[in-house]
């Protein structure tokens, strides 16, 4: 009797150590980034509001470029964003039955926009209302310092480049 | 030094073109952004290491690239563009290549 109490007491503790373990590490790593999802959700929306005025084209030529005035300038913006487990973790059985991944269009859309609204800051310190030939790119830097790539270590990385310049305001 | 990633300068016409002129930069993260990185893996959110390690590796890129459009004797780079490689893994490449040109 005693020997199956020290067994079912092991296997609860093994129970404990490889479901319990994992399951709570995945809630709060669903808790923390949806929290922080959120709000980098709201500060973009707000970033934009402000930064509306700075009008943006991926056009090479846009009207009245040629013969514009004022200060011209190269400028970019740049975000790492990381996944959190429980994405990776959705991401992981996704990948068996193929699909689209949700969560990751959402971390790279935000990786984007945040590299964008940058990007447009860095515009309107220079003093510029337009920037245009806007670029995206992206870059590998996965994997870390001990050459192994970690298992679930997702980020989205977004570059993005163009030319600021300042757009005759019409009247 | 007027840096655009567009062919032509607002205002200017460039009157000589001197060539291909190309920075690059290897830059690897350190230990301490890694272990930093690790944990954001696990609740998300920003990798402010990672980010500032791309922005400062498209300035070297481009001081550099800027630097050889200096010694041309050019006054505009146009055309700019970027890309990138990765390497190993835990370091990566960023390079800038424009045309350096004379624009009056």
């Amino acid at each position: 009797m005693k020997a199956m109490d020290a067994e079912s007491a092991s296997v609860a503790v093994m129970l404990l150590f490889y479901v319990g373990l994992p399951a709570l590490v995945l809630f709060v790593g669903w808790f923390v980034g949806y929290l922080s999802e959120t709000r980098h959700e709201r500060s973009l929306a707000e970033c934009e509001e402000a930064l509306r005025d700075v009008e943006t084209t991926d056009m090479r030529n846009p009207p009245g470029f040629a013969v514009a005035e004022g200060p011209c300038m190269l400028v970019s913006g740049e975000a790492v964003v990381a996944s959190d487990t429980f994405k990776s973790w959705v991401f992981g059985l996704k990948n068996i039955v193929g699909g689209e991944s949700k969560f990751f269009t959402r971390l790279f859309e935000r990786a984007r926009r945040e590299a964008l609204l940058r990007m447009k800051k860095r515009a309107r310190e220079l003093g510029c209302n337009a920037v245009c030939n806007v670029r995206f790119d992206s870059a590998d830097i996965g994997g870390n310092a001990s050459g192994m790539k970690k298992k679930g270590s997702n980020m989205a990385v977004a570059l993005v480049s163009g030319t600021a310049w300042r757009r005759p305001v019409v009247a | 030094m007027t840096i655009v990633n567009t062919e032509t300068i607002p205002g200017k016409t460039v009157v000589e073109v001197k060539g291909l002129v190309q920075g690059n930069t290897v830059r690897a993260k350190n230990i301490g952004r890694d272990i930093a990185a690790g944990f954001k893996n696990m609740v998300g959110g920003e990798l402010k290491g990672y980010t500032e390690l791309l922005t400062e590796s498209r300035r070297e890129a481009m001081s550099r690239m800027i630097a050889q459009a200096e010694a041309l004797g050019a006054n505009a780079v146009v055309n700019v563009r970027f890309s990138t490689s990765a390497i190993t893994s835990g370091a990566s490449e960023m390079m800038a290549y424009g045309t350096a040109v004379v624009a009056e």
